[in-house]
């Protein structure tokens, strides 16, 4: 049999992105690199809570952060979550079209949620003066938040290039797995925001 | 030998091969190459260390060149030395102890490779644009974050990308050692090597990402003028501390863990007897694991955290002497009524033994925090880690190099001229940094340009530098024999310490590129040996003869890798004149751009067919 054969059987397994060697391996060695990255963000939000008192006497969180805008952000990323799994769900009932359909829809959500980052940054910079530069917990803020925003630029373009490039073929044994594993990441971003959101901004209003 | 390998083959070709390749034995190789050089260059700046702490007041070299050459002489000999020399047994060996036919992501494999030697060749390109780091190792805060001139930049960009390397590298073999091993070959039937690298494997993946971070910030605050450790705006300078430590503490154990596995499986072996206490080795070698990550602020007991957070990390730290000292007893009790035979790579064994244990010791009395005041940045804790580092693991490299020689390159090491090279490195190792200790202890600093007379360091730090020399003869003497024997020595056997008892001594010296033929059955532990015992020449084998699935070759490890490399002279000038923002994007876009290829571009590898397999094994691979 060839390697076309064997990525494309008659009738599909339940887990496709489990049923070769090259795909358990994924899975596994994606998981190790997920708790590889949440030592990574472990590190930032311990530097976070260091520097978040030394502000300089200006531009304190109470008084930059707004609930309002983080919350629509945080339903978003949230719901964004929900949606890849239904792309996970339909990718295990092999129906290729749904998939795609509801990995449009995250993606959608993403770049939404990354509109109001850009613009949350923007704000602060304009209306505040508040910058990378400004203070210790201003140089923590945007290294924090921004390698989540830089995660969640990375994941968007990661699901839209398999999106794209298997768009004519459907799937297959060979590339499930990948789906399933930018589908991991996706959820892995979403959990980093929820302690972003309570760590940066719950506990810099009401800390 | 499989045919491709018999063939001559024209120099671009072979140099193609190399750059291409994803076959862990050959990753091994140029692990081996590049690591040996970095280890090369290393021993030269520690020479001229030495030399310039040969006699009071000496000039030999100046001030900031001095401060340069204990910076890259420590961040060389860890990060590119030690390392890749590990890494480069770990490739060669790991795989076939397991029964597998290459590790479990081939194309990670190479890519770890090359993000190693961009980001090493990046670090040592500072000697030649005006200055090599020189805020020391640890590279700490302010110091490092007001050094003029590029230096540290060079540090922080070229461990951000031969970092990367490792933690790839790390995620790889986690994944191998879990999902590749051979049918029956169970979690407590693996090699004690395989084990130990199991569990490096963890700390890699746990503790290089906290570097990853110190080193983000720490480039932030250099170029792009952010306050994580600027005083003057609210930053805080112990937070590099801190998570350099997080990092560095686990670093030392990922370093000398491989290697107690090696000395593990090189008693065994060549005391003819089943390693002692076997669960009891795979326990502490967990155990010293899990504790190496709760004991980084012992390095930093004079910051000032308090008696209450010094006494924690003391206790931990002398914690981890019993799960080390479980493995000082099994070693004994393994050599115990065993037939020992003394080859060079058992000479390099028995060795450890003493030096490493006067190393934990030193480590134990470091460990005292009230004490520690006295010793901290003294000649003290300089002779401590480097009886650890050179008693441990230099002496566990020389060791396993001579172990697994054969495996790698098809010829054992000559016998004699390995032993010429252990006794002038064994007595210059403790001629040199034995006395450390008194010097340290008589008040000398570590990283001093010079000391003065009148002092009483005179006479300490001759017989210091003499050791050194020694040390730098053995070496020499290393060299010589890896020449003698590719020229000289003849081709050696599958087994050719006739006691193997795992399985990378079931297949051939080098192996065929495909490793087993087909997968072994694991029936215990020494599978070998078990076998052996029954009376049978090699392994049985757990599948029918077929065709066999192997990964495909790929240059585009080495061009993300290179993409970081252009990208990291960009991020370093940028500073000066935003025209190098060029290099930042055309070397990004270059490690994007392949990254995106890599993902797109099906990759399914190729089929060795039956009949080619029935082929190499009427020439004896099978055996």
């Amino acid at each position: 049999m060839s390697s076309e054969d064997v990525l494309n059987p008659k009738r599909m397994p339940h887990d496709p992105e489990k049923a070769t060697l090259e795909g358990r391996n994924k899975f596994l060695g994606f998981w190790f690199f997920l708790g590889g990255e949440t030592v990574l963000f472990a590190s930032l939000f311990g530097t976070y809570l260091a520097l978040n008192g030394s502000t300089q006497g200006e531009n304190t969180p109470e008084h930059l952060f707004g609930l309002e805008l983080v919350f629509i952000m945080t339903m978003l990323l949230l719901t964004s979550s929900l949606t890849s799994v239904y792309a996970m769900y339909h990718m295990k009932n092999h129906d290729f079209r749904k998939m795609q359909m509801w990995l449009g829809v995250t993606v959608l959500l993403g770049l939404c949620f990354l509109g109001m980052e850009v613009y949350e940054f923007y704000h602060y910079i304009h209306e505040y003066g508040f910058t990378f530069r400004s203070s210790a917990f201003g140089s923590a803020f945007y290294t924090l938040v921004g390698f989540h925003g830089g995660h969640v630029l990375f994941g968007l373009s990661w699901i839209v290039a398999l999106m794209i490039r298997n768009q004519k073929r459907g799937l297959n044994l060979y590339n499930a797995p990948k789906f399933y594993i930018a589908s991991l990441y996706w959820h892995f971003i979403d959990v980093v925001w929820v302690f972003i959101f309570t760590v940066v901004y719950l506990m810099g209003k009401v800390g | 030998m499989s045919t491709a390998v018999a063939q001559k083959r024209g120099l671009g070709a072979v140099i193609w091969d190399y750059l291409t390749t994803v076959d862990h034995k050959k990753i091994a190789h140029l692990y081996l190459v590049s690591g040996g050089l970095f280890f090369l260059i290393g021993g030269l700046e520690a020479m001229i260390i030495r030399i310039q702490l040969m006699k009071p007041d000496n000039d030999f070299i100046s001030a900031g060149l001095y401060n340069e050459m204990i910076t890259m002489h420590g961040t060389t000999m860890i990060f590119l030395a030690a390392m890749p020399l590990i890494f480069a047994i770990m490739n060669a060996v790991v795989p076939l102890q397991i029964g597998a036919r290459d590790v479990a992501f081939p194309f990670l494999n190479s890519l770890g490779f090359w993000l190693f030697l961009f980001g090493g060749l990046l670090l040592n390109v500072s000697w030649f644009t005006g200055g090599a780091p020189d805020a020391g190792w640890t590279n700490y805060a302010p110091l490092s974050t007001t050094s003029p001139g590029h230096g540290v930049d060079y540090y922080v960009m070229g461990l951000q990308i031969s970092g990367a390397g490792t933690l790839i590298g790390g995620i790889n073999f986690l994944v191998t050692i879990v999902n590749m091993r051979a049918p029956g070959m169970t979690y407590m039937r693996m090699p004690l090597f395989t084990w130990s690298v199991f569990v490096t494997s963890t700390l890699i993946l746990f503790a290089f990402p906290a570097l990853t971070v110190g080193l983000f910030l720490m480039m932030f605050d250099r170029m792009f003028g952010s306050a994580f450790f600027d005083v003057g705006l609210g930053g805080n300078a112990i937070i590099w501390e801190h998570l350099f430590w997080i990092f560095g503490h686990p670093e030392v154990y990922i370093l000398i863990l491989p290697l107690f596995g090696a000395f593990s499986d090189i008693f065994s072996t060549f005391s003819k007897k089943r390693l002692f206490g076997y669960s009891a080795m795979v326990f502490a070698t967990v155990l010293i694991g899990f504790l190496g990550f709760m004991v980084w602020a012992h390095h930093m007991f004079t910051v000032g955290m308090g008696p209450i957070a010094n006494s924690i990390f003391a206790v931990a730290t002398m914690a981890i002497a019993v799960p080390t000292g479980i493995k000082i007893f099994n070693w004994l009790f393994t050599m115990w009524g065993g037939q020992i035979r003394m080859t060079a790579a058992m000479l390099w064994s028995i060795a450890f033994i003493p030096s490493f244990t006067i190393g934990g010791m030193t480590g134990v009395m470091l460990a005292a925090a009230a004490a520690d005041f006295q010793y901290h940045d003294t000649y003290f804790v300089v002779g401590h880690f480097h009886y650890v580092i050179v008693g441990g693991v230099a002496f566990g490299l020389f060791a396993s190099l001579h172990y697994w020689w054969p495996k790698m390159f098809g010829k054992v090491l000559n016998e004699k001229l390995g032993k010429l090279a252990f006794w002038p490195f064994f007595i210059g190792f403790h001629l040199t940094f034995f006395i450390q200790h008194f010097l340290g202890l008589m008040g000398m600093p570590r990283r001093y340009w010079v000391f003065l007379e009148g002092q009483g360091l005179a006479t300490g730090n001759l017989i210091s530098t003499i050791g050194a020399f020694l040390m730098a003869i053995g070496t020499i003497i290393f060299l010589i024999n890896i020449v003698y024997t590719a020229v000289k020595e003849k081709k050696a056997d599958a087994d050719p310490w006739e006691h193997g008892r795992t399985l990378e001594w079931a297949i051939p010296s080098p192996p065929p590129h495909y490793n087993f033929v087909q997968t072994p059955l694991v029936r215990g532990l020494d599978p070998l040996w078990v076998e052996k015992m029954d009376g049978k020449e090699g392994m049985t084998p757990a599948e029918p003869l077929g065709d066999i699935h192997m990964p495909n070759a790929s240059i585009l490890p080495f061009t993300i890798s290179l993409g970081t490399f252009i990208a990291g002279f960009g991020f370093i000038y940028q500073v000066d004149d935003p025209i190098w923002l060029i290099a930042v994007f055309a070397g990004m876009g270059l490690t994007l751009g392949s990254m995106l290829t890599r993902s797109l571009k099906d990759d399914l590898g190729h089929h060795i067919h039956k009949e080619e397999l029935e082929e190499d094994i009427k020439k004896g691979v099978g055996k």
